[in-house]
């Protein structure tokens, strides 16, 4: 009897052994050969449903694997995804860690080496690098990049696609105060509460008083929620992105910017030198040659709007520009 | 790295020290969320789970019920009540009442189950309605579990309210994910410091008043069980 | 929202893999450090047991711990572990593990009648015999108990490591929040409901079989 119940107990011990080891099995060797087990975040982009897997990782590139990161909202992510997809397509081997957090981490965790590469936008990592720079063209900025990058960090070709901050209004609002340009917000900044991701703030402040003077009544940290915040007036200006679709679904009114505040913002890699070689610099190359403004809009509303998977969407856009 | 400093930065930064993003006011925010959404959950489960724990009728129910609600995320929860309701303490509310209230209707059953039967018989032969057993002699003796429950389930409200930040509402939260977002980690482990002082008040504040305001009689009946 | 379902059931229908493959990585996440919350609960609980002057400030530090806002943990772990690595997710879910299991350890250990020691010392048992064959066998309906409740907190908690770029099933909600997508979030949820529910039936066998005497389960809960 004893001896019975000791080796039931025995059986029970060992299923839940097994089970856990079953779990961490799957865990570190799971599904998704391309992310090297490592990262949620990267099979999350990587093995869905438009299925990357066979795509081969493996394949002829040489050298150490570049991880590739991206900033915690729906457009980074997207050309994360294009980024290693067009790398994978050239035999190199690639871990994806997207979704991760704001430019302030990433940059840090590209820095230390823990990230290779990063879609950036060059005027809003200038501006981070050097807040007083007065730089606003495309040309201008890079090469003040160049200069203001440490020595272990660059930056490769420029796209022509631009995803720029704006303060943008309701049509309503844009209609009622006669807004065209961010200049026309001066009489009524102080009675506006301006909404936008939690770093706006320190980023922007500072600027908006010294180069158009306003004042705004409150600073609300919406992150994500921007667009739907002046949607429903709980903010009255928001800092969104010139490609985010919810500018065509909620009817808002980008304003223009003739102090240049927001200067160019051209989607750029941003590299650990030591990570990548010539393979993946020109691969990286290709695609800036071939992205533009119209045409990540166009990603953008069907990653956001028809909820396709961005690794779906990023290998449908190689592939019509014969990169993938 | 030197946390004292870093400290120091975060409670004399002139933007912690007035105006929206002062301490005071993230704290009463956070405060007057974690309440309301404790209110929230003792009214829909103090009285349910009395009910429940007097007649007897679906306690296996309510335990299991209550055990898996335990598991509902609730980034996930706020997440999903942005999307439906929009931005706004409703969103935020859902998930806390939701974290709160399986330990209260917990404590609430327990509690009353934990009455002596005999006590119980005595109350109805002296003729005692039922609703008059329960609010005289059930309660009372249901209280310190109850307060038990109230600890537990304020804790945990006020260490989950600051996920409410995630979705750009605000409390103490603001300060970890903003903390994070600008890599200013003083200023999360400020909002952190924060938190754990008002879990670790509000603990102390549950632990006087099972001192004080429990009869006496009552006081000792947990640590006896 | 306009007009966007709650769910679109194709969505989850064409993501069955992807899926699966964050229920695992979210397993992982979340139930190893219940599992080395566990090993260390044992020996911690015992000195804790045996001398009880120690109980009373690791109590106090472990409520204190349980109290910390995971979130806030994560980011202060970020520059020693990294950012997106399980570490950085597993290291605090192991401490509240721990402050859940710590007490329940303590009050099954103390479960044991002071006569039945005395009684298998008599019997003429060693401490280590009497720890493995009468000791820990009577705290096992505790230790169950406090591993329902942890694990199925470690499974919630873990999805807020996704805002560190590393939470299992987590990612499914800051994915569809930002495309104000709820499909996902719901999918999420739902799974890390059904992990639980399906953890916490095994503990529940494991129970019956493991303490066939333990009616009715003690300890641990609120």
């Amino acid at each position: 009897m004893s001896t019975m119940k000791r080796s039931r107990r025995a059986v029970v011990l060992g299923t839940l052994a097994v089970l856990a080891l079953g779990a961490t099995a799957c865990g570190s060797s799971g599904g998704d050969p391309l992310a090297g087990g490592s990262s949620a975040s990267a099979s999350a982009s990587s093995s869905g449903s438009g299925g990357s897997g066979g795509s081969g990782g493996s394949g002829g590139g040489s050298g150490s694997t570049v991880v590739i990161g991206s900033a915690n909202f729906p457009e980074n992510v997207l050309l994360g995804s294009i980024y290693s997809q067009a790398l994978k397509a050239k035999g190199v081997k690639v871990e994806e860690k997207f979704n991760i957090g704001s430019r302030e981490v990433l940059y840090g965790q590209l820095q230390s080496g823990n990230l290779t590469v990063l879609p950036e936008y060059n005027g809003a990592l200038l501006a981070y690098l050097d807040p007083k720079t007065t730089a606003v063209t495309t040309q201008d900025v890079n090469a003040a990049l160049a200069k203001t990058l440490p020595a272990t960090l660059g930056i490769l070709d420029s796209s022509p696609a631009e995803d720029k901050d704006s303060l943008s209004v309701t049509q309503e609002t844009a209609d009622k105060y006669n807004l065209k340009s961010i200049s026309d917000l001066a009489a009524k900044a102080g009675e506006f509460t301006i909404g936008g991701p939690p770093e706006f703030k320190s980023r922007r402040e500072p600027q908006f008083k010294d180069v158009y003077g306003l004042t705004f009544k409150e600073w609300k940290p919406t992150a994500d929620t921007t667009a739907n915040a002046l949607k429903d007036g709980s903010i009255q200006v928001g800092n969104v992105f010139t490609t985010d679709p919810k500018i065509v679904q909620y009817k808002l009114v980008p304003l223009s910017d003739p102090k240049n505040v927001f200067g160019a913002q051209n989607v750029t890699p941003l590299v650990n030198k030591a990570g990548v070689d010539a393979t993946a610099t020109a691969a990286l190359n290709a695609v800036s040659a071939k992205l533009d403004t119209a045409g990540l809009t166009a990603l953008m509303k069907r990653v956001a709007v028809d909820k396709e998977d961005p690794s779906a969407v990023a290998k449908d856009w190689l592939k019509s520009n014969s990169l993938g | 790295m030197n946390w004292l400093n870093w400290l120091s930065d975060f409670f004399t930064a002139p933007d912690h020290r007035s105006g929206p993003d002062s301490i005071l006011h993230r704290v009463s925010e956070h405060l007057l969320l974690s309440g309301e959404a404790l209110l929230y959950a003792a009214l829909l489960a103090v009285p349910l789970g009395l009910l429940i724990g007097y007649t007897g009728r679906g306690v296996t129910v309510v335990t299991a019920f209550a055990g898996a609600a335990r598991a509902l995320p609730t980034l996930g929860l706020v997440t999903l009540a942005v999307l439906l309701a929009g931005v706004g303490d409703t969103a935020v509310l859902v998930p806390l009442v939701a974290l709160a209230a399986p330990p209260l209707l917990v404590a609430a059953v327990e509690g009353v189950r934990g009455t002596d039967p005999d006590v119980r018989d005595a109350a109805r032969g002296i003729g005692l309605t039922h609703p008059q057993v329960l609010r005289q002699v059930c309660l009372p003796s249901a209280a310190p579990t109850l307060l038990a429950g109230f600890r537990t389930a304020t804790v945990q409200v006020i260490a989950t309210a600051t996920v409410a930040a995630y979705v750009g509402l605000g409390g103490l939260g603001r300060y970890v994910i903003d903390g994070l977002a600008t890599r200013k980690y003083a200023v999360t482990v400020g909002g952190a410091l924060l938190v754990v002082l008002l879990a670790v008040a509000a603990q102390l504040f549950f632990a006087l008043l099972a001192r004080f305001a429990l009869p006496p009689g009552m006081r000792a009946q947990r640590r006896a069980r | 929202m306009d007009d966007e379902p709650i769910v679109r059931w194709y969505w989850i229908g064409d993501h069955l893999g992807y899926l699966g493959h964050l229920l695992a990585d979210h397993a992982v996440i979340a139930l190893v450090p219940v599992l080395i919350g566990l090993l260390l609960a044992i020996p911690l609980g015992l000195a804790c047991a045996r001398f009880p002057r120690l109980y009373q400030p690791l109590s106090a530090v472990f409520n204190i711990v349980y109290a910390l806002p995971s979130l806030a943990v994560f980011v202060v772990l970020i520059p020693y572990t990294g950012l997106a690595t399980q570490a950085t997710v597993m290291i605090p879910l192991t401490f509240y593990a721990l402050a859940v299991l710590l007490p329940t350890t303590v009050d099954g250990l103390r479960a044991v009648p002071e006569s039945v020691r005395q009684a298998a010392t008599a019997m003429g048992y060693g401490p280590w015999h009497r720890l493995t064959s009468v000791e820990l066998p009577a705290a096992v309906p505790y230790l169950i108990a406090g591993l329902r409740v942890a694990a199925v907190s470690s499974i919630s908690l873990a999805s807020v490591g996704a805002l560190v770029g590393r939470g299992g099933l987590g990612y499914l909600f800051i994915d569809g929040f930002q495309r104000t997508f709820p499909t996902p979030i719901v999918a999420g949820i739902a799974l890390i409901a059904v992990l639980a529910l399906a953890v916490d039936l095994v503990l529940v066998a494991a129970r019956r079989l493991l303490a066939p005497w333990a009616v009715r389960e003690k300890g641990a809960g609120s």
